[in-house]
């Protein structure tokens, strides 16, 4: 299926039957989610409504992760089989890792405001999730700083192999050291020990979430490709050099002295 | 009665800043990012179209 989908015309083909229904499906999830969040879910018996911060950034942070978990193995893709299309997933996966990751940290910080007293402090999960936060922009920044664009690729994609030390570190940051935040209580052995009135719309959101980064992800592929046809077809419609009848040389590979 | 309802709900039980900045920050940051995508995603269609209908251009 996914080599199937590799091939550039087959995939702008499948994405521009799937992106609407993609967008109108996280729009739908996204509602419901909200108004379970914000309306029907219970107030929590120690942390009061403030908990309701919780269904935006748990799904937020999981998102971080799985994110950044499809843009290093959209990079080691690149890397091995060479394919544009991985490299283009890759880069418009950063941008959307990056603003989750935000998400999941602004909320952290208004979440800990009333409930710890702190809008920060430097510990292990929180600090774990900047360094993730530093990895996307990083990696964008980095994609963005060679002329030769298949060299930027190349460095993003390592950049973004190396970082996945990262994401372990995170998960299980909680129980390594003595932090503040509190321990998982979704994903872990055991099942998960929320109640389910709140567990329910938690998951909606996640749904949600994953829905529009499906969403934001095809549409950025597309761009990417619309992009890069656009350039390669400004290229060849230049009109032959006056005199020698050949195919007009780039710009960016004429040497500047001439 | 209704509007007593509303104004409880909005007060967010001594909470109201803290979980509605949250959820605006969300708001803004994913729907500034939806926004920018779909424009640049449109503009990009657009840009492409033009350049492959040529007006009287060779073409291979």
């Amino acid at each position: 299926m996914l080599t199937r989908l590799a091939n550039p015309a087959r995939f702008m083909r499948v994405s521009g039957f799937a992106l609407p229904w993609l967008g109108g499906a996280s729009a739908a999830v996204l509602a419901i989610g909200l108004v379970w969040a914000l309306v029907f879910a219970p107030p929590d018996y120690q942390q009061g409504e403030s908990v309701r911060i919780m269904f935006i950034h748990v799904p937020a942070a999981w998102l971080a992760l799985w994110v950044y978990l499809f843009m290093a193995v959209a990079s080691g893709t690149a890397l091995v089989a060479r394919h544009p299309l991985a490299e283009i997933a890759a880069q418009a996966a950063a941008p959307i890792g990056a603003a989750f990751t935000a998400v999941c940290l602004a909320t952290g910080s208004l979440w800990g405001r009333p409930m710890w007293g702190a809008w920060w402090v430097w510990d292990a999960r929180l600090t774990s999730v900047l360094v993730l936060f530093f990895l996307y922009l990083g990696y964008i920044a980095l994609v963005n700083a060679f002329d030769d664009q298949s060299r930027g690729a190349r460095a993003g994609s390592l950049l973004a192999l190396v970082g996945v030390v990262n994401l372990p570190i995170i998960k299980f940051s909680v129980d390594w050291w003595n932090t503040l935040h509190q321990p998982a209580s979704v994903m872990r052995w055991g099942g998960p020990t929320i109640a389910m009135s709140m567990l329910l719309p938690l998951l909606v959101m996640a749904v949600a979430f994953m829905l529009l980064f499906a969403w934001l992800l095809l549409l950025r592929m597309r761009t990417a490709l619309n992009e890069r046809k656009a350039r390669a077809l400004r290229l060849y419609a230049r009109p032959a050099m006056p005199g020698t009848g050949r195919a007009p040389s780039l710009p960016d590979a004429r040497p500047a002295w001439r | 009665m209704a509007m007593g309802a509303i104004r409880h709900w909005l007060a967010m039980g001594g909470y109201a800043f803290y979980v509605w900045s949250a959820y605006g920050v969300m708001a803004a940051v994913l729907g500034g990012l939806a926004f920018f995508c779909w424009r640049r995603h449109r503009q990009s269609g657009a840009e492409l179209a033009r350049l492959t209908t040529p007006p009287a251009g060779r073409r291979e």
